[in-house]
């Protein structure tokens, strides 16, 4: 969003800056190496920044390549074979693993659209209703705190929690309780994936529904009020609708990230669950790719994933605007 | 809270509104408390018993079984077992030598990347600003990402955990929108009095930018620290592994920490105990830097994107 806003905003290049050079009117005049020259300092400054997105962000996207090779790492991509689409059929062929990595990436989406999306909307909304700021701002800096720590701490952190000898199961053997067996449990991990991501990011995941909240026009409430409306009447006829834009773009740019969920999270779990149902596109590319040593193909199953979630983030742009809502960005 | 029984429907004028909403009644605010409370000690338990259980003495953590919630006493046995050489040692040392030089370098590069960007009339500079606005819609990949650093001769060494992910996109449009919005007749009346285009970046752009420039460091420094990918994707040789990945080892998978490995000649603590401490070692400096990160990050990140 904010991407688009700027290129919107600085499109206009021509209009006379203010701060530009102080002849800004014989701009237009000069020729390319004068303006070169008098601009120089300006890009011996941009260049090493530049110099690092285009070698990791462009250069690094051109290695695509690798996907219509059969690559050898001591080949490199200059003298690997060329197969076309060759390894592209693992996506038709209906190769297990590969399915289960699909699947898996897919359930645990659905998953996270259903229990984890709306977790931050409806604490924003009780953050928002409590009276005192002073408890408000409290809460909010206990729950911003897990979004700061990483995978691996959050991961162990739940480990010492719930594990065979963690602070539960210690807790109900003392007390002569029956445990509960959670961590390598299969059968329990899409639970355990699905808390971490709440506990993780809920609480920071509120900060942009706040500040829409805060920009409701507060007029309409005063009016609803007027006519009578409890604070749920409100909810539902003032913020819920104040909110949708929001919602909107949010669920749009989740649906692009919809092939990509939770990747350190899920390969840190690997070995205590399994790759049954760990696994997805992200780790098996990883594993396949890095570690199995099938590049090429690996590298096949990454574009492709690459390519649908910008293809989805597109549609489901367009399907916003069909349906009169903002989206991400207008062509 | 309103004294009176609470009607089903207010006038307004009656003083009960609050910004034009009711007053919430009695079972409202008792239900928000029980799980506001909740919320807040499913996050603060874990570290009071992490915290508490790397303190405990050996015995008392062997008859717990492994965890307890309030140490009987205090005891720094772990502590002094991890941070007097080994593994652990060597990990906290390398964490925070590349949070600190990845910090430095993402900074230096982020504000002048930004500051060049917000020189709207130079040449060229739509189409650097779009490169760089283009390059936040896609992601390379693992295998490609992986196949450049390998072509750089990066592999096995630190600066793979730090240049590749030394430049933010977000964060230069963060410190672009500041540079933007600074008035302009100070640029324009230091350029008069002959500063050239240095000159005015180091002198007047730097130090006012400071704020933002905290902010935008802050949350570099807690990527560098909290970096776990990268570095088991490039570095295989584990003496030059980062904390998040020892914390992995030995506390995710649970692999045995030996006396061989810290170099310790003491007896050892109970490995639970150990591990605690490996895991509050890697926490803290996310928690002494958390009261400036959040002072501001309200603040600088959402003026940077609502500026944008």
């Amino acid at each position: 969003m904010t991407a688009t806003r700027e290129t919107r905003t600085s499109a206009p290049a021509p209009i006379p800056e203010p701060g530009g050079s102080s002849k800004p009117e014989r701009r237009e005049s000069q020729g390319f190496w004068a303006r070169l020259r008098r601009d120089h300092p300006v890009l011996l400054l941009a260049l090493p920044g530049i110099a690092v997105v285009i070698v990791f962000q462009y250069v690094a996207l051109g290695g695509n390549v690798i996907a219509f090779q059969d690559y050898q790492p001591y080949l490199g991509i200059g003298r690997s074979l060329w197969v076309g689409f060759e390894n592209f059929a693992i996506l038709f062929s209906g190769d297990p693993e590969f399915l289960r990595a699909l699947s898996n990436t897919l359930y645990i989406t659905l998953l996270q659209t259903i229990f984890v999306f709306p977790a931050p909307i409806i604490l924003a909304l009780l953050l928002n209703s409590l009276v005192s700021n002073k408890v408000k701002q409290a809460v909010q800096s206990v729950l911003y705190l897990p979004h700061f720590l990483s995978w691996v701490i959050v991961v162990a952190v739940f480990q010492q929690m719930l594990g065979g000898a963690g602070m539960i199961n210690n807790f109900l053997r003392s007390h002569g309780w029956d445990t509960v067996d959670i961590i390598g449990n299969p059968d329990a991990f899409y639970a355990l994936i699905t808390s971490q991501v709440i506990w993780k990011d809920t609480g920071w995941a509120t900060i942009l529904f706040l500040a829409v909240l805060s920009q409701i026009d507060r007029s309409l409430y005063e009016a609803s009020a007027m006519d009578g409306a409890t604070r749920w009447r409100q909810i539902w006829h003032v913020t819920l609708p104040g909110m949708k834009p929001i919602i909107v773009l949010l669920l749009i740019l989740k649906l692009g990230d919809s092939l990509s969920v939770g990747f350190e999270q899920l390969l840190l779990q690997q070995q205590a669950v399994g790759r049954d149902v760990s696994e997805v596109l992200d780790t098996y590319v990883y594993n396949n790719g890095v570690i199995g040593g099938a590049w090429g193909v690996s590298a096949a199953v990454g574009l492709v994933k690459g390519l649908v979630g910008l293809v989805l983030v597109l549609v489901a742009n367009k399907i916003a605007h069909v349906l009169g809502e903002e989206g991400v960005y207008r062509a | 809270m309103s004294t009176t029984v609470a009607p089903r429907r207010r006038k307004a004028g009656t003083g009960t509104l609050i910004d034009g909403v009711p007053r919430p009644g009695r079972v409202e605010n008792v239900v928000k408390t029980i799980v506001l409370t909740i919320a807040c000690a499913l996050v603060i338990l874990p570290f009071v018993g992490i915290i508490s259980t790397s303190l405990a003495p050996a015995e008392q953590v062997n008859t717990a079984g492994g965890f307890v919630l309030l140490p009987e006493g205090i005891d720094l046995t772990a502590y002094a077992s991890i941070l007097t050489g080994g593994v652990v040692t060597r990990a906290l040392l390398i964490s925070a030598g590349v949070t600190a030089v990845g910090t430095v370098l993402s900074l230096t590069l982020t504000a002048m990347l930004g500051w060049a960007l917000s020189r709207r009339q130079t040449i060229g500079n739509r189409q650097l600003l779009l490169l760089v606005l283009v390059s936040l819609l896609f992601n390379p990949g693992i295998i490609p990402s992986y196949l450049v650093v390998q072509q750089l001769g990066m592999l096995d060494t630190l600066w793979a955990i730090i240049v590749p992910t030394s430049v933010s996109a977000f964060n230069v449009i963060v410190v672009r929108a500041f540079f933007v919005g600074l008035p302009q007749e100070v640029m324009d009346s230091a350029r008069i009095d002959g500063a050239g285009e240095w000159k005015l970046f180091w002198y007047m752009g730097l130090p006012l930018a400071r704020p933002v420039l905290a902010v935008v460091g802050l949350f570099y420094g807690v990527g560098y620290w909290n970096a776990f990918f990268n570095a088991m994707l490039y570095l295989s040789d584990s003496a030059l592994w980062p904390l998040q990945l020892v914390l992995r080892t030995y506390v995710v998978d649970g692999t045995q920490l030996g006396a061989q490995d810290l170099g310790a000649e003491m007896s050892l603590p109970p490995q639970t105990t150990i591990q605690m401490a490996i895991l509050v070692i890697s926490i803290i400096p996310i928690l002494i830097v958390y009261p400036f990160l959040q002072r501001h990050f309200a603040k600088g990140m959402l003026t940077g994107a609502v500026k944008g």
